[in-house]
């Protein structure tokens, strides 16, 4: 019987159960001993000239070793000057802008956040370090800030004076409102994708040590190989670096690569030839690990009577934060994602990119995409109200139908396979839509001041899309019969070892528990992308199993000269792991004499899997949510979906990965808001004010199962990892407008706190 | 100041800074990392270890208000044969970690929630987790296995 789609509890769990996992602040290498404490001094203030730093009082305290500023980087090779040309076209890879727009590794003469690193000091402990950074005494000149995209546009205070504005990118959305001219429904206004915060549990931290000439850093990172490339900057080659990701708590595209402090404290280790630990605090991580969203929509949203959209225009501003580390790749996926489901003849599309005086903006689980979807099904919704037509019903005109795929969108993107209404259908179906809606029917005519809300997200999003930088995997079979995967791809919580041994047992037999998986080191996997944009299944996943078809071929070669036979009579018996001469049962071979007759006594394929096109998993997401009519509190009731990411290779692991996502769209939705005041101080440093979502806050999640293949990779998967935040979203956002709708309301800001729900209604019912 | 402690059944005396938390403790001086820091401002509660058997979050107890007192942390809850606490055993089975990092405060969490109501509803089991912040699980499987574990006690 095959192990694919079977119920495998992970492997990963017992260590990480009993003993705990090691992360960056709990690893015992001897080469760590006696490691100096790096602490950060970081800027106060959102937007100053720096102008002059006096580090004198903080060096003279007990067990300060160093404290360090840009000033004595003089050993870091400044980067080669871009060509900076204000009118070339924008660069749409995830890639940091360079020239005037340069992000420093330590504040030179100017600070852009709140937060932003200024020194680091290094101490024998760690509380004398958080003692002296406190003695580092920066002089700062305010200059005004610009808190906000507004303010931004406004282009009175600039971050960048060289650069001469604010709009570090553009791409303009073809204008036609000529389009939106005879229809019969047409809405327009502004909907806020919020800023939020990543907030993975484990903190950013990393550890460095430099010796004979090597450079090894330790970091909490979603892929050692992109952080080994981008430590060259240190002026070292990529052999003179190693790279380690031990256990890793979480990262949600906020520990793609490392981030500037982590190259500043391997720096440390290499400048001050000492081990250097550094592990960051809540705080520091609430204002200096980037955020997410962020993003300003305009939409118009036409169509006709009997339901049918017509046309689609989406203008986004995205806030980059301080500086924009991946220049305009977050927005420019918005507008590839523009229309999500929907086959709507007319979609205009385009973004700006502004920097203000927050902490830096980059992947955070969805990674534009998100911002898409949110606003597509709200915009879809806000029209079905003002059409007096249900949602469901809207949706299914306007889907994009599966004979339809492969689609082109008018965007560009080339979705591979897909069924919008089936899987709206099961969800309609699974959570009784026609009862609830005559439930809310009632408590609306009774006027309940508890109003029932359903809200429905029926999305697409667009999964390893840099599918064409493959993934590595190399397979070893070995003389003891048992085997091991190096691979590129790069877990933190989702289940790689468990998922790529299952691929191991399934091809060739090995029981799982003889599958060792190794990722995350740098000397043994030289090449590899890691784990981002859902990427590790369809893309390293696939890696491991073309690994293990190439281990196969050369394993039946050298069966058949065991065996004296011909290659294409041995056979192997996948459910028993031994192989075979073809009608001859009874003369066998296990793994491990085949391995010890291979060179070396090892089996080895070592490839690389690219995909040509990215994969585009879909779903639909109904939230039921109550809202008090009086207080404007929103209960979350029930969440019922149904994501389709093709065939599922273990159903504990996606019903994990939708779960959580589900978490932290519907934080999005409800609670979740990084906030700065008029001066760019932000207001949610501290847990206490940024209100991570908790479990009282949430219900058991509905999961459906809908399993539409790919032609795109073998194994027919898409990604998971991000599409439960992307529909859960708008699903509960959605839900609690719907609530509410009736009292005249048509559209509410996220975090739909009481606050807004209230005054929202407030206001609908004054202007009745 | 001197603090001597019995963390796991073992007695640990040192010499410690006044301000040293008891995280600090069981982490540098008691070398076991199992206990994590997520916040050390008591919202997160990822330190959460038992003290004298009771649930607390070890950044909000400083080493010296533990100085007489037994701990237990996630690496003592095993049975002395290393068989696993129902708790355990059930996030195992129920998928109820992912990254692991809240793992060890959740468990311990959930261990003494479980003493202190042996059959709780859901509704009992998410109210009494709203100190503890998953980012990975959407709680939805540590819901599950604190329910296994309370039916497996209850057995
Ligand atoms: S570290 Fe103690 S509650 Fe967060
Ligand atoms: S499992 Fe990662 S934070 Fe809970």
């Amino acid at each position: 019987m095959s192990i694919l789609g079977t119920r495998v509890i992970r492997t990963e769990d017992p260590r990480l159960l009993t003993a705990g996992g090691v992360y960056v602040d709990d690893l015992k290498e001897p080469d760590l001993n006696g490691a100096l404490r790096a602490t950060f001094v970081r800027s106060t203030v959102a937007h100053a000239r720096i102008t002059g730093i006096d580090t004198s009082e903080a060096l003279a305290q007990p067990g300060v070793v160093a404290v360090l500023t840009a000033a004595d980087m003089t050993d870091v090779p400044s980067p080669p000057p871009a060509d900076f040309d204000p009118d070339a076209p924008p660069v749409e890879e995830p890639m940091p802008l360079g020239g005037p727009w340069s992000e420093p590794l330590l504040a030179t003469d100017r600070v852009r956040y709140v937060g932003e690193p200024v020194a680091i000091v290094l101490t024998d402990s760690a509380y004398q370090g958080e003692d002296a950074a406190e003695l580092v005494s920066v002089d700062y000149d305010i200059l005004p800030a610009v808190p906000s995209i507004e303010a931004a546009l406004a282009g009175e205070s600039l971050l960048f004076p060289e650069a001469g504005t604010n709009v570090c990118q553009k791409r303009g959305a073809d204008l036609d409102d000529s389009v939106f001219d005879s229809l019969d429904v047409v809405v327009e206004g502004d909907v806020v994708n919020q800023r939020v915060a990543a907030v993975p549990m484990e903190p950013r931290g990393a550890a460095a040590v430099w010796k004979d000439g090597r450079l090894t850093v330790w970091s909490s990172t979603q892929n050692a190989q992109t952080a080994r490339l981008i430590l060259t900057a240190l002026g070292l080659k990529p052999d003179a670096i190693r790279v380690v990701a031990p256990d890793v708590g979480g990262g949600f595209g906020a520990k793609i690569g490392i981030d500037r402090d982590a190259i500043v404290v391997a720096w440390a280790a290499k400048h001050t030839g000492r081990p250097v630990r550094w592990a960051e605090s809540r705080n520091e991580n609430l204002l200096g690990m980037t955020q997410g969203r962020a993003q300003l929509h305009h939409i118009k949203i036409g169509g006709t009577r009997d339901g049918k959209i017509k046309a689609y225009r989406l203008e986004v501003i995205q806030d980059t934060g301080a500086y924009a580390r991946m220049s305009g790749f977050l927005p420019s996926l918005t507008v590839l994602m523009a229309p999500g489901v929907y086959d709507i003849p007319n979609v205009q599309a385009g973004y700006k990119a502004v920097v203000t005086n927050g902490t830096p903006i980059a992947a955070y689980r969805g990674a534009g995409r998100p911002e898409a979807a949110a606003t597509i099904e709200r915009a879809v919704d806000w029209w079905a109200a003002e059409a007096g037509l249900d949602p469901a019903e809207v949706r299914k005109i306007n889907f994009i139908k599966p004979e339809q795929f492969p689609y082109l969108t008018k965007t560009g993107a080339p979705y591979d396979t897909g069924d919008y209404e089936g899987a709206l259908d099961k969800v309609l179906a699974a959570a009784g839509y026609e009862r609830l809606r005559a439930e809310q029917k009632k408590r609306r005519e009774s006027g309940d001041t508890r109003q029932l809300g359903l809200g429905l997200s029926s999305y697409v999003e667009i999964t390893a899309a840099d599918g064409v930088m493959g993934e590595t995997a190399k397979l070893e079979v070995h003389r003891d019969g048992t085997a091991t995967v190096y691979t590129g791809s790069s877990a933190h919580g989702q289940g790689h070892h468990t998922a790529f041994a299952m691929l191991v047992q399934e091809e060739l037999g090995i029981p799982m528990d003889k599958v060792e998986v190794v990722h995350g080191d740098t000397d043994l996997i030289p090449k590899g992308t890691g784990t981002h944009a859902s990427r590790s299944l369809q893309l390293g996943g696939s890696a491991v199993h073309k690994a293990a078809i190439e281990v196969k071929d050369e394993a039946a070669k050298r069966a058949a000269s065991l065996f004296e036979a011909s290659e294409a009579d041995v056979v192997l018996d996948a459910a028993t792991g031994t192989w075979h001469i073809a009608g001859d049962p009874d003369k066998s071979l296990s793994w491990a004499q085949v391995a010890e007759a291979a060179s070396g006594g090892t089996l080895t394929a070592n490839v690389t899997f690219t995909a040509d096109r990215p994969t585009f998993p879909f779903g639909t997401h109904l939230s039921i949510a109550e809202v008090d009519t009086e207080t404007g509190k929103v209960t979350l009731v029930r969440h019922v979906t149904a994501d389709d990411a093709g065939p599922v290779l273990n159903p504990i692991l996606m019903e994990g990965q939708r779960h959580g996502g589900i978490a932290q769209g519907a934080a999005q939705a409800l609670v979740e808001e990084v906030l700065y005041d008029a001066d760019g101080n932000p207001l949610t440093s501290t847990l206490a004010d940024y209100g991570v979502i908790t479990a009282a806050e949430l219900p058991s999640f509905e999961l459906i199962t809908s399993e539409t293949p790919t032609d795109v990779n073998p194994l027919g998967v898409k990604g998971i990892g991000e599409a439960g935040t992307i529909g859960a979203t708008p699903a509960v956002q959605n839900a609690v407008i719907d609530a509410v709708s009736h009292l005249g309301v048509r559209h509410i800001d996220m975090p739909t706190t009481p606050e807004r729900v209230w005054s929202a209604i407030q206001s609908a019912t004054n202007t009745k | 100041m001197k603090v001597e402690l019995t963390v796991n059944g073992k007695q640990i005396t040192a010499d410690v800074e006044d301000r040293m938390l008891l995280a600090g403790f069981l982490r540098d001086v008691a070398d076991l990392t199992a206990t994590n820091i997520g916040c050390e401002t008591t919202s997160c509660g990822a330190c959460t270890v038992l003290l004298d058997g009771e649930s607390v979050k070890s950044c909000t107890v400083l080493a010296a208000q533990a100085d007489g007192r037994s701990v237990t942390t996630l690496e003592g809850l095993a049975g002395p044969d290393g068989e696993m606490h129902p708790v355990q055993k059930a996030f195992h089975e129920e998928h109820g970690l992912q990254c692991g990092y809240c793992t060890p405060g959740m468990v311990m969490a959930i261990a003494s929630l479980l003493k202190e109501n042996p059959s709780p509803t859901e509704a009992d089991i998410r109210a009494g987790l709203e100190g503890n912040l998953c980012r990975c699980t959407g709680y939805h499987n540590i819901v599950r296995a604190a329910l296994a574990a309370a039916s497996e006690g209850a057995k």
